[in-house]
């Protein structure tokens, strides 16, 4: 399908935006684990950190495959920088959006689309963590509201997040039927933030543990209804992993750019090592393999623009494939590099610890697995 | 219009703080080669204030007639009042051929100009070819400088161009040469004045960052402490800036910020002076688009002679103390 | 108030390559983009719409192609877009061009501040700002680097060349063309994407709508023309000097370095 010129314009605002500010930005990013703020802030200005959102909120009212083209040309430069986006948008002002009260939207959403907040999503536990249902953390219904109990893991965005979605259990004689979505604020008090976690990848991105320690919120801090939460995590991450599939694609197709640059350069017995047939079929392979990943991507992202009812499969077959293709990438245009690809003169290898994670965060590959057989087994 | 109406080169010197340029001198070596192939005569329109003491040595180098305008509103360049002073003297003189240093005042003053007199103007020549009959050949680089167009004006009179600085070569000045000096008063049409200087603010600090120098000299693997503060001798007597290999910046030599290649930055600079780089192709990538190349190193086969346009090999700690002397030597 | 800032498509030059054998441009492939300079001087024209709300009026010449950089203008924040396009156009030198957008500027009176680019990265040229303010009978003030609007009608402007910088006083209306380098255009905004092309229209202006002329414009209204175009001479090879004293390689230097009027 030829693109249409808004969507030329839209790639070019990317283009350009991933050139000056992402990029130059990307290899310090990794090295020092700096949370890129201002990139955050400059997201917000350009109208990505409430792509989808309607203007009356804030948003720039774009489309969801918008959405996930961004994080994709971003993450081509900075995994990193492109998971802050998608965790933001996904999982913090996606749930506001579909589940929120018009106060609650009204209350959160324009500092979250204006990039003056920052959203996280907390989900997993300890001992939660691909069995999303064995959440320990307890939400104690008061008079005037709820008592929260527990913690967190891995919570992307942690550190520099002001808005965050947290799931806890009203009641575990019911289980997972009584998971219910809160929307809690930093700086609550009883709500600390631990240390971030010094990680293999995504080095940017804050990713920390949180406390609950009797944490008091009101009753205006209920996301949906009282055992919905466990749907709307579940549906919240379908959409979650449109994201991380997009952000997957990105970080293969920024690793064909260096490696295509790279083998024109490089120069072995006298040629350049892209004339050698074993760098030409490598390079061929992993292309289309990651051009088909990315049709993968648009497919999820236009099923949930539309609401489809395979969502859920679409999103996991994107997710899993494109984890694949981003690691099979990576590594395979690493080894292209021969040496130099091991140092941190070259972005590769960062590209390559980088890519790992997608194969884990938002439902493991085995986790997508899961899902595909379900649907398709039915 | 009847062209063989318009005769005779003008040239349109540019003064600052009454100091005739450099490029007008250039404009006259050329000038002169233009008048003497076509049977006439070369002028210079020397405009500004306290500027008539420069007379004498225009004619010495080369012009036939320097046109004196001098006026106190002519102090600072500005572009009406400059304009109105050239005009009243090309529409009473009718040149066949106008040149204009390509300077930012011969760019502002010289395509209003052309705009009065309606006729053409080619920008920035590097080339000027005449036939006898006056027809003028300008050549000039568009497109980023990845193309050369020749440009004419078949119809139109005065024939004019601005010049590009550092391109045409000036003649030696010969004191014996005879020629007149006209002086032309001027008044100023005040209501048509409509900008006037607040503040002149002189010596605008030139930018230290690599990619905008215009001279680099780039110090690599095959410099040492010892041996670093000759290339700062280098780039202070060519106003030069320094840059490095990425082996300078591993050795703390120079700061990443000056790192050139690959993993550094891209430059263009109009002289690229490598002393002790081998020229590693991540280098190479940063650098050999530089306008001309000059590589002192000790390596004969070291890889940067390959994109050198001159090459020596030699000890940097006796090649680039002769160099520095003989730059002096010259710029006295 | 209105702002005026006239914008030209130019093919990416640093995305230009050379044919080796014919020794022509490579075109097919290279992407069309505002011109940098234009692009600042739109900055500047959108500055003056966020501190006085200035209306920014953006004017263009060139084939319909040429509607994707008004576009790119309203995503940044342009109000309105005109397009002067029309055979009889076509093949404009600089004068020619000024012609045009002169004729095209008097149909927007009454207006304040006419914008533009110091120059373009095809053309290079730098004489299309003046021209036309000739041509308008306004006066100028090329190489600016910054400005400042008063509320009594005047303009502080920096004009910065060479050697020094010019504060400078003048009257609007002025034409300034603007360094490029001196001024950060900001970037468009998804919903400004939106909006170019869901709620806004780029209006097509041919040569009859300006009273211009004809004989001014196009082919017809330059003075000058393309004799031939030729691409840049492939450099000389160097020249590696062995077995040579340190006294002879230096003097050998500074010769080539004289001859390329490089000191």
């Amino acid at each position: 399908m030829e693109k249409t010129a808004e969507f030329k314009l839209y790639e070019k605002l990317l283009d350009e935006f991933v050139e000056t500010e992402v990029k130059p930005r990307a290899a310090e990013v990794d090295e020092l684990e700096i949370f890129p703020v201002d990139t955050v802030k400059k997201m917000g200005e350009i109208g990505l950190m409430g792509i989808c959102v309607p203007k009356e909120y804030g948003g720039a009212g774009a489309s969801v495959p918008m959405y996930a083209h961004a994080v994709r040309k971003i993450s081509s430069a900075c995994a990193s920088t492109g998971v802050i986006l998608s965790a933001h948008f996904s999982l913090c002002v996606t749930p506001i959006l579909e589940y929120g009260t018009p106060e609650q939207k009204a209350k959160y959403l324009p500092k979250l689309c204006s990039g003056e907040h920052v959203g996280a999503f907390g989900l997993t536990e300890p001992n939660a963590g691909t069995d999303a249902s064995g959440q320990q953390t307890l939400a104690t219904e008061v008079e005037d509201g709820w008592i929260f109990n527990g913690s967190k893991i891995f919570i992307t965005n942690a550190g520099y997040a002001d808005v965050f979605i947290i799931f806890a259990m009203t009641d575990r004689n019911i289980g997972v039927k009584s998971i219910t979505a809160f929307i809690l604020e930093r700086g609550t008090p009883g709500f600390t933030v631990g240390k971030p976690e010094n990680k293999m990848g995504i080095r940017g991105s804050s990713t920390c543990e949180l406390i609950f320690d009797n944490v008091h919120l009101g009753k205006e801090a209920l996301l949906g209804k009282v055992g919905q939460g466990f749907s709307i995590a579940m549906k919240t991450l379908d959409g979650g992993r449109v994201g991380i599939a997009a952000q997957a694609v990105g970080i293969a197709e920024g690793a064909i750019n260096e490696t295509i640059k790279y083998v024109k350069e490089r120069k072995q017995f006298n040629r350049p090592i892209a004339a050698f047939q074993n760098t030409q079929f490598v390079l061929a392979s992993l292309y289309a393999k990651t051009q088909a990943a990315a049709l993968l991507v648009e497919q999820a992202a236009e099923a949930k623009e539309q609401k489809l009812k395979d969502l859920s499969l679409k999103a996991a077959m994107a997710k899993l494939v494109g984890a694949e293709v981003a690691m099979e990438v990576t590594t395979k245009c690493l080894q292209l590099f021969g040496g130099y690809g091991y140092t941190r003169d070259y972005p590769i290898e960062r590209m390559m610890r980088d890519a790992k994670i997608t194969e884990i965060y938002e439902g493991t590959s085995e986790v997508q697995r899961m899902v595909i057989a379900g649907a398709i087994l039915r | 219009m009847e062209l063989s109406a318009y005769k005779n080169v003008y040239v349109i010197a540019e003064t600052r703080d009454g100091k005739v340029q450099d490029v007008s001198y250039q404009l006259l070596g050329k000038g002169r080669e233009i008048a003497d192939k076509t049977h006439s005569s070369l002028h210079v329109i020397l405009a500004g204030y306290n500027i008539k003491n420069a007379a004498q040595d225009l004619i010495a180098h080369g012009a036939d007639e320097v046109i004196v305008i001098d006026s106190r509103d002519l102090q600072e360049y500005l572009t009406e009042p400059y304009v109105q002073a050239v005009y009243s003297v090309v529409e009473e003189r009718k040149p066949n051929i106008i040149l204009v240093g390509a300077t930012s005042i011969g760019r502002d003053l010289a395509p209003r100009l052309s705009a009065r007199l309606r006729t053409g103007l080619t920008a920035d020549c590097t080339k000027l070819e005449v036939e006898e009959d006056g027809s003028l050949f300008m050549t000039r680089p568009a497109f980023g400088g990845n193309l050369m167009a020749t440009i004419i004006s078949p119809n139109h009179r005065p024939q004019m161009s601005t010049v590009r600085p550092g391109v045409m070569k000036k003649l030696e000045a010969d004191s014996q040469r005879k020629g007149t000096v006209t002086n032309v008063t001027f008044q100023l049409d005040r209501p048509k004045s409509l900008v006037e200087i607040v503040k002149v603010i002189r010596k605008v600090q030139s930018s230290d960052r690599i990619e905008d120098a215009k001279i680099l000299v780039s110090v690599g693997r095959g410099i040492c402490q010892e041996t670093y503060p000759l290339a700062v001798e280098l780039a202070k007597v060519l106003n030069g800036t320094i840059s490095g290999s990425r082996a300078s910046v591993d050795c703390g030599t120079i700061e990443q910020a000056r790192q050139v290649g690959q993993t550094g930055k891209t430059v263009r600079p109009n002289l690229y002076i490598a002393l002790g780089v081998s020229g590693a192709i991540q280098h190479l990538a940063g650098m050999e688009e530089s306008d001309f190349i000059v590589a002192i190193n000790k390596d004969r086969y070291a890889p940067i002679f390959k994109v050198a346009d001159v090459g020596i090999v030699g000890d940097i700690k006796q090649v680039v103390p002769a160099l520095i002397e003989e730059i002096k030597k010259y710029k006295q | 108030m209105r702002v005026i800032c006239c914008l030209k498509q130019v093919p990416d030059t640093t995305e230009i390559k050379i044919d080796p054998v014919k020794g022509t441009l490579i075109r097919e492939g290279v992407p069309s983009i505002m011109n940098p300079d234009d692009k600042a001087g739109l900055e500047v024209a959108l500055q003056l719409k966020d501190k006085y709300g200035a209306e920014v009026v953006v004017l263009s010449m060139g084939p319909m192609q040429a509607t994707e950089i008004i576009r790119e203008a309203f995503a940044m924040g342009a109000d309105r877009g005109i397009l002067l396009s029309d055979f009889k156009f076509a093949g404009a030198d600089t004068l020619a061009t000024s012609s045009a957008l002169a004729g095209a500027i008097r149909k927007l009176e009454p207006y304040d501040i006419i914008i533009m680019g110091r120059q373009a990265i095809d053309g290079d040229t730098a004489q299309v700002g003046p021209e036309t303010a000739e041509l308008l009978d306004l006066p100028q003030v090329s190489y600016v680097k910054s400005l400042e609007y008063k509320e009594d009608g005047t303009c502080l402007v920096t004009r910065k060349v060479e050697d020094r910088s010019y504060v400078l006083r003048v009257k609007t209306p002025v034409v300034l063309t603007v360094l490029g380098e001196e001024v950060e255009p900001r970037y468009m905004s998804v919903a400004g994407i939106l909006k170019a092309f869901r709620e806004m229209e780029v209006e097509i202006w041919s040569a009859d709508k300006i009273d211009v002329d004809v004989t001014t414009l196009g082919l017809k209204g330059s003075p000058t023309q393309v004799k031939q175009s030729f691409g840049k001479q492939l450099k000389a090879a160097g020249h590696t000097y062995d077995n040579v004293s340190a006294a002879e390689g230096a003097k050998l230097i500074l010769e080539a370095l004289i001859d390329k009027n490089l000191l």
